[in-house]
């Protein structure tokens, strides 16, 4: 059986992709798309107005495939660092289970597309928030921030934040105070979160060269960091209650979670192994999506909280 | 960044599951866009 070496078939002189299916949705980095698209679907559903069903589905998708796009720029960017580090070593490109301009042309074809259809069909607000957002993770956060300064997910973390604007904005058509708050409550949740995951992956970021909090600064400043920011959360947690975008269940239960999340923070500061660091991450996750699931029901057709 | 090595079965396995995808992008953006084009016409 004839063997085909390298991600490609040469058949004459067009290179023939072997890369399967599964390694282009590996390439969407589709876990943390469905944290983008919960985020931005939580900005459509809190928005004031109307959106027609089929339109807000498009949105979502919009951003969905914006995400992916960006993810797919991202590790064609990062493949020198990912084929170092062991948690993302079997990623498509480092694996050689396909080619950068492969990766890259993907990239570029799903957010140009994205952007196009959420400016066309959507309105131009959204399109204009989701290509800054796109391009805020490109170029600021992943070719300029990660491999220069510990505070690269500090300020790359407003990638992540802008989808509940972007979902926002689908529907009003500019940005309200009340999408500003969503993206602040992500945008102060990111460092805690990947700062937890950076604690326990130090070794990895050390090897690759990426200056994380940890590497640069040590886990002591970084777990101080880390309790600060959780701090700050508290009133940007509780600000949708006051500013009344959502009712007094949803003020107590964030009070709660955020509580909670400082608490994870006291324990991984007082831990000198990877154990509450780990917890402190898997938490991380569920404080945010708990936080936008009762944002969502708490403005469920109904009142499902009362 | 290590190449692999595939066999040529499992490459034309691989081409012709990367074509279905391609299709079934293809028919969801027909129908993404003629229900885009429904509901802006009707809205």
């Amino acid at each position: 059986m004839t063997d085909v070496t390298s991600a490609e078939y040469v058949a004459g002189d067009v290179q023939l992709s072997a890369a399967g299916v599964g390694d282009y949705w590996a390439l969407l980095k589709p876990r943390v798309m469905s944290l983008v698209v919960f985020t931005g679907f939580a900005g459509l559903w809190l928005a004031p107005g109307h959106i027609h069903p089929v339109l807000a589905a498009v949105a979502i998708l919009c951003i969905a495939v914006g995400a992916g796009a960006s993810a797919a720029i991202n590790m064609w960017y990062d493949r020198d660092i990912d084929a170092i580090m062991t948690r993302t070593i079997g990623r498509p490109l480092p694996a050689g289970r396909m080619q950068p301009n492969e990766a890259l042309a993907f990239g570029v074809i799903l957010a140009s597309g994205s952007v196009l259809i959420m400016g066309l069909a959507i309105n131009a607000a959204a399109g204009a928030l989701l290509a800054g957002t796109i391009g805020f993770y490109v170029f600021i956060y992943t070719m300029w921030l990660k491999r220069r300064t510990p505070q690269n997910i500090v300020i790359g973390g407003a990638a992540g934040a802008f989808p509940p604007m972007v979902g926002w904005t689908a529907v009003t058509g500019d940005i309200g105070l009340p999408s500003l708050v969503l993206f602040a409550l992500i945008f102060f949740w990111t460092p805690p979160h990947f700062w937890a995951l950076a604690l326990f992956r130090s070794g990895d970021y050390q090897k690759a060269g990426v200056p994380m909090m940890p590497v640069v600064a040590g886990p002591r400043e970084t777990k101080k960091q880390m309790l600060i920011y959780t701090l700050v959360l508290w009133p940007i947690a509780v600000a949708p209650y006051v500013m009344g975008i959502a009712g007094a269940v949803y003020g107590a239960l964030a009070a709660v979670l955020s509580v909670c999340f400082t608490a994870f923070s006291v324990l991984v500061w007082f831990d000198p192994t990877d154990k509450w660091p780990k917890r402190m991450f898997a938490f991380s996750i569920l404080y945010l999506t708990l936080l936008f699931a009762i944002l969502i029901l708490d403005r469920a057709p109904g009142g499902l909280l009362g | 960044m290590g190449a692999m090595s595939v066999s040529m079965e499992e490459f034309l396995k691989r081409r012709k599951a990367r074509n279905r995808a391609i299709l079934a992008v293809l028919v969801g953006l027909c129908v993404l866009f003629y229900a885009i084009t429904i509901v802006r016409l009707t809205h």
